[in-house]
C-alpha cells in the first residue's frame, strides 16, 4: 500500500512551514533536506532482558514446581474422568450453582476432561514462558520467486517436452484431445444430476385437498374432504368453531389413527407439509372481501398454514387483531383482509381453502386450493 | 538463518566450565536409532531439522488462527466418535429410550439415535456438546482470524492465494455447520431445512427441479438426512482438510508475517524457534482450546434437541433461529421487502428470497476473496509484504473493513428482530424498519467514523514523535497562557520506531500524456478509475514523521508549543481563558 516505486514520498503533500509556526501536524511531509535521510533507520532488536528464572535458580525451581503442579492437576483430572465414568449413573442429576439442575454425568465428565486437558496446556505454556529460552531468534527471509534461470528452465522444458509430443504440429490430436477431455466428465455429472430426484411435475401445485395423495405423478380427482383436527384426527362440526377459536387442520385420510398409529397416507410428512390448514372464525362483519366470505361458512374460514415466503408454518395467531405471524421471518398476514401481507418479507397472501358443511354438519372442503401453497417457484404462475 | 546470541547473564555462571563429554544416554541413543532407521528410508532428517529450527513470531492475534485450527481438530475427533452411534436415517421408529417425555412418540431414526447419544450412551452428551461448541468456536475463531488478517494487510503479496483459500474455508465451514446442525432431524433444524427448501425453490427457472433433486422428491422426504450426512462427514471435511493443509503449508513456505518493531524488517522473521518454545506454546495451546471447549460443554447446554421434539412440517416454535453463523442470511430474508417478488408471463421471480438466500452468501465470499486484488490494483504495489500494517496506517482499508462488518452486523441483528421486540418491548415493525434503513446508513457512517479515528491516531503518532511525551507539568507563561511541558529527545527513541516505520503514501496521479502531435491524450478509462480509487484511498493520508520534520520541530524547539498552534481565529478564543497547548 504505497507508492515508493513511482513517487517521491511525501513530495505531493509537502508544505513549506513558515518560520515560527514550524510543522503543522495535519499537513504531512516535509521534503527531506539538509542532508537528512528520507526515512528513519530501524534501530535494531532491543537488548534481551533476562527473566527471574534465568538469573535465580530459586525462581527457576519455583517455576519448575508450578509446571509440575499443573501437569499433576492434569493427571488428577484424567483419573477423575475414569472414576466418574464408572461411578456416576446417567440418571443422576445434581444442582450446580449458577447453572441449576443438570446431568451429573455430563457435568463430572466434562469438568474432569477439561482439567485433564487444561493442566497439560497451561503447564506446557508456563514451562515455555518461564524456563525455555526466551531470546528471540532472527531468521532471514528470501524472495519467494525462483531464480530467473530456473524459471526459464521450466518454460523451456515445457516447450521442449510439449514440442516433442508433436501436439503443436498435429492439430487433429490437439482438437480431439480437447474435445475428449472436455466431455469425459459429462456421464458422471449426468448420473448424479439426473438421478438425484424425480421431476416435480404437478406436485408443487397440488395438495392432499385435491382429493388424495399429491406426490409427483399422482393426479388426484377432487372429492370433498372433511377438515380433521390435528393430531386427534376427528372431524369438526361448524358449531364447534366459536369466534376467536383456531384449529389446526389436516384433510380427512391424511393422518393416521392417533392411538393405534394405523391408516393415514403413506407419505405423511410430505403431504402434511403442503396440506396444513388453519381454521378460525371471525365476526362476519369484520371480513372485508366478498370472496373471502363466500369461500368460508358463516365466518368460518380456512387458510393454508404454509407461509408463502419460504414455507415455515405460520404458527402465531393474534386473536385480538386477527393477524397471523410467521415465526421464521415475521411475515404478518391480516385474516380480515383475506390473509393479505401487511408486514414482512412475504409477497402473496396465504391461499384460502373453500369450505362448506356436509349433510352431517361437519366442515368439508368445497374445492382444492386454487393456487400453489407455500414458497414461490419459477413456474407457479 | 542467523542466530544472534548475545551473552545472557545466566551464561556467565557457566563461564570456564568444560563441556561434559558424557556418553549419549540410552534415551538419546534410542531416539537416534529410531530416527536413523526412519531417515535411512526417507531422508527425513533434513526437512525435519529445518522445521524444528523454523522461527515463528509471537503476538496474541496470531493465536486466533490457531484457535480455529484446534477447534477444527476437536470437531474431527469428536465427529468421528459420534458416527459410531448416530444413525443417519429418516426411517420411522417409535422412541422407547430413557428420555421419558418422548417415549412412545414416533420419530426418525436420526432423531432417536441423537436422543440415545444424549441420554443412553455414557459420555455421549459431553462428546455431542463438545462437537457443537467446537464447531461454533471454529467459525468464531476463523472469522476473527480473518479480521486480523484483513486489518493488518496480511493478505498482500505474496499471501493473496492463502487469503482466497481462507475465504473458501470460511464459506465451507458455515455450510458444514449448517449440514451438521440439520442432521438430528429435530423440529428446530427441520424448520431450517424447510426454509432452505423454500430458498432453493426460488432459484430462477430451475428452482423446483433443484429442490426435488436435493431432497430426492417432495419435501421433506427420506433422502435429505443421509445425503446431508455424506456431505457433512465426507465431502466437505475432505475439502476442508485439503484446503486447510494447503493453508498451513503456505504459511510455512512464505513464513509468518510479523508486526513492525525494532529489529523486525520486511526481510526477516523475529520470534521463537519451533523446538522447543513454539512447539510447547502451540502444542500447549491445543490442550487449552480443547480444555476450554470441554469446560463449556460441561457447564453450558447447547442445542437441547430433546426440548424441540421430532421434526414435523406443520408445528413450529416461536423464536426459530439458525446457529449464529447463518444469522446474517436469515436476517437478510427478514429485511427484504415482499414487493421484490415479481410475476410476469406466468413465471414468478422471488427476489425477496433469492437475493438474501441464494445471492448474498456467494456474494459476501466473492467480495472477500477479491479484495486483495482490488487493493493491489489501486496501489499498483507489486512488492512482497511481510511486515503487517497497523490498522490506523491504512485508514481507508480499515474503514472499509469496519463498514463491511457493520453491514454484516445489521443483517445479523436483524435475524433477532423478534427476540429484540419481545425482550425490549419494542414494535417488531419499527425494529425491522430501523435495520432496513440502517443497512444503507450505518456502513458509510461507520466507514467515515473509523477513517477519522485512524487519521486522528496517526496524527497523535506524529505528535508523539515530534513533541515527545506529555510530562504532566503545566507551565504558565508571563502573559498568562498555560501549556503542558513535553519531554522531547532530539533522536528518535527505539520505542518511537513503530510510530514512524511505515511508508509514506500518496494518490496516483494520472500522467498527463501527450501524443505525437502534442495533443493531450485522454487517459484510459481504467487509468482514470484507478486514479479516482487511489484518491479515495490516499487523498487525505497522514504520513509518518521524517527525520527532516523531527529536526525542524527541534530547531524550533523553543516555540514547539506553537507547532500545533491554532489558526488566528481560534487563538483569540484560547486567550480568553482556555488553556493553550492542547496536546
Amino acid at each position: 500500500m504505497n507508492e515508493q516505486d513511482t513517487t517521491h514520498p511525501g513530495s505531493e503533500v509537502a508544505s513549506t512551514p513558515e518560520h515560527g509556526t514550524a510543522v503543522r501536524l495535519d499537513q504531512g511531509h516535509v521534503v527531506g533536506d539538509g542532508g537528512l535521510p528520507e526515512r528513519f533507520t530501524n534501530p535494531g532488536l532491543p537488548e534481551h532482558v533476562a527473566r527471574m528464572a534465568d538469573l535465580d535458580e530459586a525462581a527457576a525451581r519455583r517455576a519448575e514446581k508450578q509446571v509440575a503442579t499443573l501437569f499433576a492437576i492434569s493427571i488428577i483430572g484424567t483419573l477423575a474422568f475414569i472414576v466418574c465414568y464408572f461411578a456416576i449413573s446417567l440418571e443422576t442429576t445434581i444442582f450446580v450453582p449458577g447453572i441449576g439442575e443438570t446431568s451429573a454425568s455430563n457435568f463430572a465428565l466434562g469438568v474432569s476432561l477439561a482439567l485433564g486437558l487444561l493442566g497439560i496446556g497451561f503447564g506446557a505454556v508456563h514451562w515455555a514462558k518461564t524456563l525455555m529460552p526466551d531470546e528471540e531468534v532472527v531468521e532471514e527471509r528470501h524472495p519467494l520467486r525462483a531464480t530467473d534461470e530456473s524459471r526459464e528452465r521450466v518454460v523451456e522444458e515445457l516447450r521442449v517436452g510439449g514440442g516433442s509430443s508433436q501436439i503443436t504440429r498435429r492439430p487433429m490430436i490437439k482438437y480431439t484431445l480437447g474435445g475428449a477431455l472436455g466431455l469425459f466428465a459429462v456421464p458422471l455429472v449426468l448420473q448424479v444430476a439426473g438421478s438425484l430426484g424425480p421431476m416435480p411435475q404437478n406436485s408443487l401445485s397440488q395438495t392432499f385437498w385435491n382429493g388424495g395423495p399429491s406426490g409427483p405423478g399422482q393426479d388426484p380427482t377432487f372429492v370433498p374432504l372433511r377438515l380433521m383436527r390435528d393430531p386427534e384426527n376427528t372431524p369438526i362440526k361448524a358449531e364447534d368453531v366459536t369466534i376467536g377459536s383456531v384449529f389446526h387442520v389436516m384433510p380427512q385420510g391424511l393422518l393416521p389413527d392417533p392411538v393405534t398409529g394405523d391408516g393415514g397416507t403413506p407419505n405423511l410428512l410430505e403431504e402434511a407439509a403442503k396440506a396444513a390448514v388453519l381454521l378460525m372464525r371471525l365476526d362476519e362483519d369484520l371480513i372485508q372481501s366478498q370472496k373471502q366470505r363466500d369461500w368460508g361458512y358463516h365466518g368460518i374460514i380456512a387458510y393454508s398454514k404454509i407461509c408463502t415466503h419460504v414455507g415455515c408454518p405460520v404458527g402465531l395467531y393474534e386473536q385480538q387483531t386477527h393477524h397471523l405471524l410467521c415465526p421464521c421471518h415475521q411475515s404478518t398476514f391480516d385474516v380480515t383482509q383475506d390473509a393479505k401481507v401487511i408486514f414482512g418479507p412475504a409477497k402473496r397472501p396465504l391461499p384460502q381453502l373453500q369450505i362448506t358443511v356436509d349433510d352431517e354438519g361437519y366442515l368439508v372442503s368445497a374445492a382444492p386450493f386454487q393456487e400453489a401453497v407455500g414458497p414461490s417457484f419459477w413456474e407457479r404462475g | 538463518m542467523s542466530t544472534d546470541t548475545t551473552p545472557r547473564p545466566a551464561d556467565t555462571l557457566r563461564e570456564g566450565d568444560t563441556p561434559a563429554q558424557a556418553p549419549p544416554s540410552a534415551a538419546v541413543r534410542t531416539i537416534g536409532g529410531v530416527a536413523g532407521w526412519v531417515d535411512d528410508r526417507t531422508g527425513a532428517a533434513k526437512p525435519v531439522g529445518y522445521l524444528m529450527k523454523k522461527v515463528f513470531p509471537d503476538h496474541w492475534s496470531f493465536m486466533l488462527g490457531e484457535i480455529a485450527m484446534y477447534s477444527m481438530i476437536v470437531c474431527l475427533l469428536t465427529g468421528a466418535f459420534l458416527t459410531f452411534w448416530f444413525v443417519p436415517s429418516a426411517g420411522h421408529v417409535v422412541y422407547d429410550g430413557s428420555y421419558v417425555p418422548l417415549r412412545g412418540v414416533s420419530m426418525s431414526e436420526a432423531y432417536a439415535s441423537t436422543l440415545d447419544i444424549s441420554f443412553d450412551i455414557k459420555g455421549g452428551l459431553i462428546i455431542r456438546q463438545i462437537h457443537h461448541w467446537a464447531a461454533l468456536m471454529f467459525i468464531v475463531a476463523l472469522s476473527v482470524h480473518m479480521f486480523r488478517v484483513f486489518f493488518t494487510g496480511a493478505f498482500r503479496k505474496p499471501r493473496e492465494i492463502n487469503w482466497v483459500i481462507g475465504s473458501v474455508l470460511a464459506l465451507l465451514a458455515i455450510i458444514e455447520g449448517f449440514a451438521g446442525y440439520s442432521l438430528p432431524d429435530d423440529l428446530l433444524s427441520g424448520t431450517g431445512l424447510r426454509a432452505m427448501e423454500g430458498f432453493v425453490q426460488t432459484a430462477p427457472v430451475i428452482g423446483s427441479y433443484l429442490a426435488f433433486a436435493i431432497f430426492g422428491g417432495p419435501f421433506p422426504g427420506e433422502m435429505i438426512i443421509p445425503r446431508l450426512y455424506s456431505v457433512h462427514i465426507l465431502l466437505i471435511p475432505a475439502i476442508l482438510i485439503g484446503l486447510f493443509t494447503a493453508h498451513i503449508g503456505l504459511v510455512f513456505v512464505q513464513k509468518h508475517t510479523q508486526f513492525p518493531g525494532p529489529g523486525r524488517t520486511n526481510e526477516n522473521v523475529v520470534g521463537y524457534p519451533v523446538m522447543p518454545v513454539y512447539a510447547a506454546k502451540a502444542g500447549g495451546f491445543f490442550f487449552i482450546v480443547f480444555g476450554i471447549i470441554a469446560m463449556m460443554s460441561a457447564l453450558v447446554q447447547i442445542n437441547p434437541i430433546w426440548g424441540y421434539g421430532p421434526y414435523d412440517p406443520s408445528p413450529v416454535t416461536a423464536g426459530s433461529q439458525p446457529d449464529w453463523y447463518m444469522g446474517f442470511a436469515d436476517g437478510a430474508l427478514r429485511l427484504l421487502p415482499g414487493w421484490l417478488e415479481v410475476s410476469a408471463f406466468g413465471f414468478t421471480l422471488s427476489l425477496n428470497i433469492a437475493l438474501g438466500a441464494l445471492v448474498l452468501l456467494p456474494l459476501v465470499y466473492t467480495v472477500l476473496g477479491a479484495y486483495p486484488f482490488v487493493e493491489r490494483w489501486v496501489t499498483g504495489d507489486n512488492r512482497e509484504h511481510h511486515l503487517l500494517d497497523r490498522p490506523r496506517n491504512a485508514p481507508t482499508r480499515t474503514g472499509l473493513g469496519m463498514a463491511a462488518i457493520t453491514a454484516y452486523s445489521v443483517f445479523w441483528f436483524a435475524a433477532g428482530n423478534d427476540i429484540m421486540a419481545i425482550k425490549l418491548g419494542l414494535s417488531i415493525n419499527d425494529i425491522t424498519w430501523f435495520f432496513r434503513i440502517g443497512l444503507f446508513v450505518l456502513p458509510p457512517l461507520m466507514f467515515w467514523v473509523t477513517k477519522r479515528i485512524c487519521l486522528s491516531l496517526q496524527r497523535r503518532d506524529r505528535d508523539t514523535v515530534l513533541h515527545g511525551r506529555e510530562t504532566g507539568t503545566i507551565v504558565r507563561t508571563p502573559d498568562g497562557r498555560f501549556f503542558e511541558r513535553h519531554e522531547t529527545t532530539t533522536e528518535l527513541t527505539p520505542e518511537q520506531w513503530v510510530l514512524v516505520q511505515h511508508e509514506a503514501v500518496a494518490p496516483i496521479e494520472i500522467e498527463a500524456a501527450v501524443d505525437e502531435n502534442g495533443v493531450a491524450r485522454k487517459a484510459k478509462r481504467s487509468e482514470r478509475a484507478r486514479a479516482r480509487l487511489s484518491r479515495f484511498y490516499f487523498a487525505d493520508a497522514v504520513n509518518p514523521v521524517t527525520p527532516a520534520e523531527l529536526a525542524a520541530a527541534h530547531h524550533h524547539g523553543a516555540e514547539h508549543e506553537a507547532i500545533e498552534a491554532a489558526p488566528a481565529g481560534e487563538s483569540a478564543e484560547l486567550e480568553s481563558g482556555e488553556p493553550a497547548g492542547r496536546h
